[in-house]
């Protein structure tokens, strides 16, 4: 680990004004960063521990407004950028209102990591490319201009959708997938008292020219909070394919929030981890199974749909069928009369 | 820098360089080598302790962010005289082989068995409203982030399940 200044910031406003040196990064958990410093990956000049922050609370919101609601309708809800994974896979309203997110949270790392791992945080964890994290070998994204080892390389874990000559890495998180699902939106505060509210639709970036911007974060920019909207469906699944039962990130993932009317789908958002620099979604696939009735022939369409751009880097082909097949399981099973709603 | 490390409800007065991970702090600077350092990355669990009755990692924490916490090892939950209920099951279903990664086995179960008992539902929960019961899958799975290299995960399974049998008994 390379060294660093250590600052502990007492208020938002105390965090933003230190982060605003060159070279400065914010630490919650830390639980990749401090990884990512270990293999001197990233070698922050400043860390600004904002732990301490008050950060870390869950609360409903109004509809639409996302402002706090007091006595409250409860109808959206605003999760704290410090709110451990842990906390907030076990909040009793996001466990009986936004399941996708308890479950996506769930099937992500193990009860250590979930403990310390915070919501912001885990927004904006780093590709495990292996070439990524081996300064050894040409990356893009860790140094700009150096080249891909993974198109030539093992690809095996890498991007189908969205990637680019320059850098085919995957975004790893769960949680993200279901928050793109479920169209939370992310509250940004800024260096001088600016705060902003980013979609997740639009707070990842595409790899490009630039892998090494991987967010629309302007320097010094910091998480205050993710905020939900009440949800689209009762029939919510995250459907996680990965190498092992447990503790290992996704080859594949679907998040699935549905509603069923009179036997046809009335309403459709999904996200799809493990095939993409970013969790991706496609608006096409969600208008092609809205007012339809649910069918393989359906099923297969969207999945048509989802993968008509997908392309192969060798190792990871297997990921365009496993993703057609987990969609129409997931489908499938949200559609079905056994799901509970 | 300077930080006040609260470790098995002693406090430990250190100077430490920011970068060192609390694993390093308890195991070099207190003196407390009963915490395992494996992997150094989050991967194997070896390292686990409590902080303020939470599991975590300690190899990937900073120790100047733990001052004011309380932080208990494997140190602190029992003493050869005076085992925890967990530290005496893994002797009684010989829950090891070399015995490396069970400092960070024993103080997982801990938390875990707590995590358990507040209703916290796992990735293998039929239902996310619970109960929370402690199968063996449940075991399996809320345990995944301690290996084991010996591969003694039948009788660490078994230890963990004798002292859950045992509180619902109490119960």
């Amino acid at each position: 680990m390379t060294p660093f200044e250590y600052i502990r910031a007492g208020s938002c406003d105390e965090a933003l004004a230190a982060a605003g040196a060159p070279g400065s990064a914010f630490i919650a958990g830390g639980t990749n960063l401090l990884d990512l410093m270990k293999h001197e990956v990233m070698t922050p000049a400043r860390l600004v521990d904002i732990s301490r922050l008050d950060l870390a609370g869950i609360a409903p919101t109004d509809a639409g407004t996302g402002a706090g609601t007091g006595a409250g309708t409860g109808a959206g809800l605003r999760i704290g950028a410090l709110v451990p994974n842990s906390e907030l896979a076990a909040d009793p309203l996001v466990r009986r209102r936004w399941p996708l997110l308890s479950r996506a949270l769930l099937a992500g790392a193990s009860g250590q990591l979930r403990n310390k791992a915070t919501t912001g945080g885990n927004l904006l964890q780093r590709t495990r490319c292996y070439y990524f994290y081996d300064t050894a070998m040409p990356c893009n994204k860790r140094q700009p201009g150096s080249g891909c080892a993974a198109r030539e390389g093992f690809n095996r874990i890498h991007a189908i959708l969205g990637a680019s000559d320059a850098c085919i890495a995957t975004h790893p998180s769960d949680m993200a997938v279901a928050l793109r699902a479920l169209s939370a939106e992310v509250e940004l505060l800024a260096p001088g008292g600016g705060r902003r509210q980013v979609p997740l639709a639009g707070f990842y970036r595409l790899p490009g020219e630039t892998p090494q911007i991987e967010t629309v974060l302007e320097p010094g920019e910091m998480i205050a909070a993710v905020l939900l909207p009440p949800p689209e469906g009762d029939r919510q699944i995250y459907r996680k394919v990965r190498d092992r039962a447990s503790y290992a990130f996704a080859l594949v993932s679907v998040a699935a929030c549905l509603r069923m009317e009179a036997g046809r789908i009335a309403a459709a958002a999904l996200a799809f981890g493990g095939l993409a620099p970013m969790p991706w979604r496609s608006a096409k696939v969600e208008a092609a199974l809205i007012g339809e009735a649910p069918s393989p022939a359906l099923f297969d369409h969207a999945a048509d749909l989802l993968l008509a751009e997908a392309r192969g880097q060798g190792h990871n082909d297997f990921k365009i069928p496993l993703a057609r097949r987990t969609l129409a399981a997931v489908l499938a099973e949200a559609c079905s009369e056994e799901m509970p709603a | 820098m300077h930080v006040t490390l609260k470790i098995n409800d002693s406090a430990h007065d250190l100077t430490l360089d920011p970068r060192t991970t609390l694993l390093d702090a308890i195991r070099l600077h207190a003196g407390l080598t009963g915490t395992k350092k494996g992997c150094d990355h989050g991967q194997c669990g070896a390292c686990t302790v409590l902080v303020n009755g939470r599991r975590i990692n300690a190899c990937l924490s900073l120790a100047v962010m733990h001052e004011g916490d309380e932080i208990t090892t494997i140190e602190g939950l029992g003493s050869p005289d005076a085992l925890s209920p967990l530290q005496a099951a893994f002797v009684e279903t010989d829950g090891f082989q070399c015995g490396y990664c069970t400092p960070g086995q024993i103080c997982s179960a801990t938390a875990m068995l707590e995590e358990i008992r507040a209703g916290w539902p796992s990735h293998v929960s039929a239902s996310l409203d619970g109960p929370a019961l402690p199968t063996e899958a449940e075991i399996a799975e809320r345990m995944s982030g301690n290996l084991c290299r010996c591969s003694a995960y039948p009788n660490i399974v078994a230890a963990i399940r004798l002292v859950a049998a045992a509180r619902e008994d109490a119960a």
